[in-house]
């Protein structure tokens, strides 16, 4: 009990870190999402193929490895350390930042195309009769219908971004993970400690839930 | 390519046999998984409030905490806990738990909280007609349970079992930080002395994806010879 009460001040000190890390990962993750959801809708088969190759090599291979191979990987070819590129990935805060996006944004992109093809054609096509351009007739009118079909799907994958955090200890980042292990390994307290900052995560993934389910009643018709 | 060479000069025999171990750990958390998910499921589905409570204490807890923090929980844990029991039976020294045993036990816990979850939606998709049928034709309820409602359970969670299947590989990668030398233990290896991280991790991303692959194509097998009849 000493213990949980003593760790607290320093576990919640590390969430800060677990919070921005995930907000800015799906805030950059959105953007990466849309974008390939928008070039996997579209006729050239080049676009088409990017988009899917994409999506499926950062679906099908495990966070870690990819962290890994941006993080230990990348840096060792000679041009990238000589580039522009050097800054953000040299840091292994950026580094965790970038394969967080990039992995998040692979999932979102799949979760936004399936909600943009699911829009019903003749919601576009009244669109067109009442004579909307195409900017119109996407941000008036597919857009909005796509985020609400998106939001649960979303939903989900946010509460997974927010655990796919914790691998960020794996690169030497304090997260709440990272300082609930360090408290473990220096205690041998294995159980306290995983009480403490697992409240912590659900607490976390409580409030994206009911965050969600209220965009969810707003937004819906 | 001489990284990759069979036997003393090379990676290669090294990497396969830490292939089989990442099959070896996923497959065995799969079958911790399902064992769970069969008992909790029930608790779910069960009258009883308190029961209800456990199921779902069950799934929240360990769908909401990231995994790295479970298998913390249970590496720095386990030995511990052995240690502690052995100590009423007299016994006072050090005991070490195989890690294959913790990482299997640790993801096999997560992946079984999935599973709790599929089970349930399935069982609940079985029309109630079939339930009410089988009490009529007078079947017992164990019997019913395993020719009627589990077969027609296991065609319709098949799609969702196979997700569970994806998330437990890729979780397995997680396990490498207790020490257990499965793909991502085998490239960390690797990585450090040759010093080329970049090609290692790399072709780790290779093998993960090669395996949910060929995954993929199995349960489709599966799915294909599951729905024959409809």
């Amino acid at each position: 009990m000493d213990l949980m009460i003593e760790s607290l001040p320093r576990l919640l000190n590390a969430t800060k870190l677990t919070i921005e890390l995930t907000l800015l990962s799906l805030f950059f993750g959105i953007f990466v999402g849309v974008f390939f959801a928008i070039l996997r809708t579209s006729k050239n088969r080049v676009f088409y193929f990017i988009s899917y190759y994409y999506s499926y090599i950062f679906r099908g291979t495990p966070l870690l490895v990819q962290i890994f191979i941006i993080y230990f990987g990348l840096g060792q070819v000679e041009w990238i350390r000589e580039s522009f590129l050097w800054i953000v990935l040299k840091e292994p805060y950026s580094c965790a930042i970038l394969a967080f996006t990039l992995n998040t944004g692979a999932y979102s992109s799949e979760i936004f195309r399936s909600a943009f093809e699911t829009i019903n054609k003749g919601v576009v096509e009244a669109a067109k009769g009442l004579g909307l351009n195409r900017s119109h007739t996407f941000f008036k009118i597919k857009l909005p219908i796509a985020i609400r079909q998106s939001l649960p799907a979303y939903g989900n994958e946010m509460i997974l971004m927010l655990k796919g955090t914790s691998l960020a200890s794996t690169v030497t980042l304090l997260d709440l993970t990272g300082v609930a292990k360090h408290i473990i390994s220096t205690t041998f307290r294995p159980v306290e400690v995983f009480i403490v900052a697992g409240s912590i995560y659900l607490i976390m993934t409580f409030i994206i839930h009911n965050f969600i389910k209220f965009l969810e009643k707003k937004y819906s018709y | 390519m001489g990284l990759l060479a069979y036997g003393d000069t090379g990676w290669g025999d090294e990497l396969f046999f830490a292939t089989l171990m990442t099959i070896a750990v996923a497959a065995a958390a799969m079958f911790i998984g399902f064992f769970l998910a069969a008992i909790f499921a029930s608790f779910k589905l069960s009258k009883s409030k308190t029961l209800n409570l456990i199921g779902s204490f069950y799934t929240t807890v360990f769908r909401g905490v990231p995994e790295l923090l479970v298998i913390y929980l249970f590496f720095f844990g386990s030995s511990g806990a052995v240690m502690y029991v052995a100590r009423i039976f007299g016994y006072d020294g050090y005991i070490e738990v195989n890690a294959f045993l913790t990482g299997a036990l640790s993801i096999g816990i997560i992946s079984g909280a999935y599973s709790t979850e599929v089970f349930r939606g399935a069982i609940q998709s079985i029309n109630k007609g079939q339930f009410e049928a089988s009490q009529v034709l007078g079947f017992k309820k164990k019997i019913y349970y395993y020719k009627i409602i589990i077969p027609q359970m296991l065609r319709l969670a098949l799609p969702n079992i196979s997700n569970v299947w994806q998330i437990t590989l890729k979780d397995t990668s997680l396990i490498s930080v207790t020490g257990l030398v499965e793909i991502m233990r085998m490239s960390y290896i690797a990585a450090g002395s040759t010093r080329d991280p970049l090609f290692f991790y790399s072709f780790a991303a290779v093998l993960y994806l090669f395996l949910t692959f060929l995954s993929l194509k199995l349960f489709n097998k599966l799915e294909q010879h599951y729905s024959k009849g409809y």
